[in-house]
């Protein structure tokens, strides 16, 4: 990985266990500050677990996760998880509307989100503002990502996390989709840390790409590493041998 | 009631298990040892009551009660296997509501401090309570397991367990409330409550079973609503560690 950049998220020989189950094994490595990197790999790779130990849902069973240099267990839960933004495949909703699912970060601090600030999220991210008294469960599957994604931003993390979270949309929502999280990487400087399947969007969106495989990282570097990988078991992944 | 008569209730029996052996339902042997254990079980508790009564000694009655919440809390702890610590925290439950109900009674001057009072409305009580128990912690284990994600979602926002668990937690709450609301709209015109009608069998003057009625009515309100809220607040934060994570299985 390049040493250019501060690291932003630090992994030091992580493991982490399910029962007697290994889901991750000995990942060591870090995210540089301000980057998107990608996470690529088949699935069961452990892509997923890895981003919930960066937003501390779950603790590996050995190793240490540093943030900004400090490390994560040191940081209060709370105080971490609003630095560490994550939007998942599932787009999660409460239920009740969309501006219901925009306040509930603030909501959550005891403070309330502005109707105007709501309506220039919802349009930041390729939605109409007039969405905002709808019900979530009258969105299709690209309108919830979508507001998934602006509730994220609500708490304006340091590092956003996210998992397949263009997996379910359109091409022309994909690109939108794409288009904003590069325009908040340049604009606010957030490390973006991104789960993707699509390895042209890896290659297009990632600066840096981390491929994992059976609880491992196998290879990492700049996202062009995908055009001539190193290793002969990603070159397999890549050619789409190993799916 | 004569022998005769209370030997011939067991038509009663007879009927549900030849149901079950016409249509193999597989019911005959639960019904069976059903029956045995509830003749027995009443037949004993008859006999001790009939000799605490006699003996109007305090400790007796604070037994009778003790052996009634040791009993309703083995029985409740089954269903919330998943929560850590959850026997004793049945067991703190049950005895909130039977010290908060009798304090209120006995306090106020509603019901004698005696024996005759004391044990039958601690039964109701803690009886109703275990049931209050099975319902909150069988909806709340599968709330918690149903709405992981939304449980997730929160605390991945910066919420804390408490706001993370509080939706799935009313909903708890409120469906184990339902039961006893909805038969207390009812009452007196679907059905008539058993003790009530035991008092008017035996005898009594039915506007003062009405009131003794309406007491145990609103007693069993207080004991459904302590019962899921105290429950479900005592349950919640087990199942999450210190750094805030959902335990899982």
């Amino acid at each position: 990985m390049s040493t250019q950049y501060k690291p932003a998220l630090h992994f030091q020989h992580v493991d982490y266990r399910i029962g007697d189950m290994e889901i991750l094994s000995d990942i060591t490595g870090s995210f540089p500050q301000g980057r998107i990197t990608t996470l690529v790999g088949p699935s069961g790779a452990g892509k997923s677990t890895l981003l919930k130990l960066c937003n501390s849902l779950i603790s590996p069973q050995n190793g240490e996760i540093f943030v900004k240099d400090k490390a994560i267990g040191d940081y209060d839960p709370v105080e971490l998880r609003r630095m560490v933004g994550m939007a998942l495949q599932s787009a999660p909703m409460i239920s009740g509307t969309v501006y219901e699912n925009l306040n509930l970060p603030l909501d959550l601090q005891g403070q309330q989100l502005a109707k105007e600030e709501a309506i220039d999220l919802l349009e930041d991210v390729g939605l109409k503002g007039d969405l905002l008294d709808r019900k979530v469960k009258e969105l299709s599957g690209g309108q919830r990502q979508k507001v998934s994604i602006a509730r994220t931003l609500v708490n304006k993390p340091e590092i956003l996390l996210m998992d397949e979270i263009t997996s379910s949309l359109d091409r022309a929502s994909k690109h939108e989709v794409e288009e904003l999280i590069s325009k908040i990487n340049r604009k606010y400087g957030t490390t973006i840390i991104w789960i993707t399947h699509n390895l042209q969007q890896a290659l297009e969106i990632g600066d840096y790409t981390w491929v994992m495989m059976d609880g491992q990282v196998v290879e990492t570097g700049e996202s062009s590493l995908l055009e001539d990988p190193k290793n002969d078991r990603v070159e397999e992944f890549v050619k789409g041998v190993v799916s | 009631m004569s022998y005769w008569a209370l030997s011939l209730t067991l038509i009663f029996v007879l009927i549900p298990l030849v149901l079950s052996k016409t249509l193999n339902l597989g019911l005959g042997r639960d019904m069976t040892v059903a029956t045995i254990r509830s003749i027995i079980q009443l037949l004993a508790v008859g006999y001790v009551l009939k000799f605490v009564f006699d003996s109007e000694s305090l400790l007796y009655i604070f037994l009778m009660v003790a052996l009634m919440i040791v009993a309703a809390t083995h029985n409740a702890q089954k269903k919330g296997a998943a929560i850590q610590g959850i026997t004793w925290k049945i067991a703190v439950t049950l005895i909130f509501v039977e010290v908060l109900t009798q304090g209120i009674l006995i306090g106020f001057n509603i019901t004698p401090p005696t024996a005759q009072y004391i044990i039958p409305i601690s039964g109701m009580v803690v009886g109703n309570s275990m049931v209050l128990s099975i319902l909150f912690l069988n909806r709340f284990t599968a709330e918690v397991e149903d709405h992981q994600d939304q449980t997730e979602l929160i605390l991945s926002l910066g919420g804390t367990p408490k706001q993370a668990i509080h939706r799935q937690l009313i909903n708890s709450i409120k469906a184990s409330m339902i039961p006893t609301i909805e038969s207390q709209k009812t009452v007196g015109l679907v059905q008539l409550p058993g003790m009530m009608s035991g008092q008017i069998i035996a005898g009594a003057d039915p506007i003062q079973a009405v009131q003794f009625q309406l007491l145990i009515m609103f007693l069993l309100l207080t004991t459904a609503a302590v019962t899921s809220v105290f429950l479900g607040y005592l349950s919640y934060p087990t199942l999450f560690n210190k750094r805030m994570q959902l335990l899982k299985g």
